[in-house]
């Protein structure tokens, strides 16, 4: 799957506060309400400036801090279509695979705010449009790929009924399952 | 080959021996999930559609983050927390009881060896009993409670060893905020922290979680420590099941092994707005301060207590401070109370919050600062809006720090007072 839309550039250390702060926890629930003030306190403008497929394109340790999923699912429902990064906290990571938010590790110091980028998944790469460059993503663990693939982690367990992962040096037996 | 503590817990639980770099689903001895996660995780268990947990007593629910239910939607959401650990008979910490962090290991969920989730980033704090815990989302959690495992990236190890000791008026929060400032916020991130060595062996249990409660400010996916005989006499009484430490080989293969000399370190100041943002106090003492906290998972428990009220006994806060005390649970608030600590802190000024996240984070409505504010607290990250305001400061210390701080209303040397 091929995915296009403009980069919103950020820097590093872009904290799970920022992408969505703690106080609206206890007032707001509806993710579109909440999507809103998705990274309002790094960037107020965000939420008005992002068209349905954009990207957030941010340095190093992106997500850090909180392990709230919250964050990867606020930044799905403002209508990003996937987070690059020059590297990524590893709550988030995970976080954001399995609510089927692509992370994708890159070189994002060539990426600059307003850019037209090209970011296809399954070849792992990411066309720069505007600049006219070109660059290799880290490719994801194999099993985040599974989850990916699958839809995330809640379609995973819906179809399987536990973990059932192939790319794993060791499966015991589960204690339970659906 | 020589292992880690952490290439051995998940092993242990894989059913394999297993190296750094390895992917692999281990079985879990414990989760905790609470009222702050946004979906809940009980709401994602039943859009999984799952019925049962795979073991009610393998599980607790605790209502930390909103004890104070500031509206009717955080009184709704804890509501439903209750009656999902009714319908479900797993543990359930009602509001008041205390912090996740405080609860988990004071009522005996993680033993030393174990390998423990919950759904909070702080929860790598009970690596300070030898347990292999790490924070996750909800999605995992909901996945975690149904098949009782999860899958992990077997992580490198980095090894702190910090020799020497600690002087007096500097404790094991200025330790790791130095650690933190050196390594920086992502210096350990996908890595295993172990914390070793004599200053770590001098300190108490409760002095020990203050580290491995930050470790996630250096980006690692735990804190680990040995086990010795604090920890075994800590532990004791509050384990119901039998429990085997781990040590790293002699000959364990380390990412880094990097050494300290506690005696060097003094009192130090997380500045706004980054954990790594780590300065000596010399270099910030006269800030003035608006509101000093004695709050959080990190430096709430009765020892951090203690040192508070033997800075402020006999004396007031500076009237220019709002002075907030949050104990760690409600145990430690009422042994707080039998000794004479919590009168000593309420005749010096302080405000009591309900034992939990309050003063922490912003999502708690608590002791929200004013635009232009500065903060010295004993919570452990000082994120721009943490505590609800992002036009206000927060500066991260000791307890000692916040004591004599708020006696001075501003940023002030813990050292003139021990």
């Amino acid at each position: 799957m091929i995915l296009r839309g403009k980069a919103h550039k950020f820097g590093n250390d872009i904290n799970t506060d920022y992408i969505i702060a703690g106080k609206y926890k206890a007032r707001i629930l509806d993710w579109e309400e909440l999507a809103k003030h998705c990274m309002e306190d790094a960037d107020p403008a965000f939420s008005s400036k992002m068209s349905p497929g954009d990207f957030i394109v941010a340095g190093t340790n992106f997500g850090c801090g909180s392990s709230r999923e919250t964050a990867p699912r606020v930044i799905r429902a403002a209508g990003v279509s996937a987070v690059l990064a020059q590297g990524f906290a590893r709550i988030f990571f995970r976080n954001s695979i399995n609510v089927g938010l692509p992370a994708v590790e890159c070189d994002t110091t060539i990426i600059e705010d307003g850019d037209d980028l090209e970011v296809d998944l399954a070849a792992g790469t990411v066309r720069n449009l505007t600049k006219g460059t070109e660059t290799k993503v880290a490719p994801l663990p194999g099993v985040m790929m599974e989850l990916l693939n699958d839809g995330g982690l809640v379609e995973h367990i819906k179809k399987w009924g536990r973990f059932n992962l192939q790319g794993v040096t060791s499966r015991p037996t589960p204690q339970g399952r659906l | 080959m020589g292992k880690t503590i952490a290439e051995k817990i998940l092993g242990r639980h894989a059913g394999c021996e297993v190296t750094a770099g390895e992917i692999v689903v281990a079985n879990l001895d414990f989760m905790m999930s609470h009222d702050a996660n946004r979906p809940l995780t009980i709401q994602v268990f039943e859009e999984m559609g799952a019925k049962q947990l795979c073991d009610p007593k393998k599980f607790a629910l605790i209502i930390d983050h909103y004890p104070s239910a500031p509206t009717a939607v955080s009184a709704n959401i804890n509501k439903s927390l209750r009656e999902f650990a009714r319908r479900h008979g797993c543990y359930f910490y009602e509001v008041g009881e205390g912090s996740c962090h405080q609860l988990v290991p004071e009522r005996g969920h993680a033993l030393p060896g174990e390998l423990v989730i919950g759904t909070d980033s702080h929860t790598c704090t009970y690596g300070a009993i030898n347990v292999f815990s790490t924070g996750v989302g909800s999605s995992d959690m909901a996945a975690a409670l149904i098949s009782g495992q999860l899958w992990f990236k077997v992580p490198q190890t980095i090894r702190f060893v910090v020799n020497g000791h600690l002087r007096k008026g500097v404790y094991s929060k200025d330790l790791i905020l130095h650690l933190i400032g050196s390594i920086t916020a992502d210096g350990a991130t996908y890595r295993a922290a172990e914390y070793v060595g004599e200053a770590i062996a001098d300190l108490s249990v409760d002095a020990r979680f203050t580290i491995s409660n930050m470790a996630i400010e250096m980006g690692a996916k735990a804190g680990l420590m040995e086990a010795d005989d604090k920890t075994l006499a800590w532990v004791k009484g509050r384990a119901s099941r039998p429990f085997e430490p781990v040590f790293s080989d002699p000959d364990a293969r380390f990412e880094r092994v990097l050494e300290y000399d506690a005696s060097k370190i003094g009192p130090q100041i997380a500045k706004p707005h980054k954990v790594d943002n780590v300065v000596p106090i010399e270099e910030v003492v006269g800030t003035p301060v608006q509101q000093a906290n004695l709050v959080a998972c990190t430096n709430t428990r009765l020892e951090d207590l203690e040192i508070a009220a033997s800075i402020l006994a006999g004396k007031h806060v500076h009237s220019d401070v709002r002075f907030y005390v949050v104990p760690a649970s409600n145990r430690v608030q009422a042994e707080a109370f039998r000794r004479g600590i919590l009168q000593t802190l309420v005749d010096a000024g302080a405000m009591l919050g309900i034992p939990g996240c309050a003063g922490c984070s912003g999502g708690a409505n608590f002791a929200v600062p004013a635009d232009g504010e500065n903060v010295i607290t004993t919570a452990n990250r000082n994120f721009l809006g943490r505590i609800s305001n992002p036009e206000s400061f927060i500066y991260l210390g000791s307890p000692a720090t916040v004591a004599a701080s708020a006696l001075e209303g501003k940023i002030a040397d813990p050292r003139r007072y021990v």
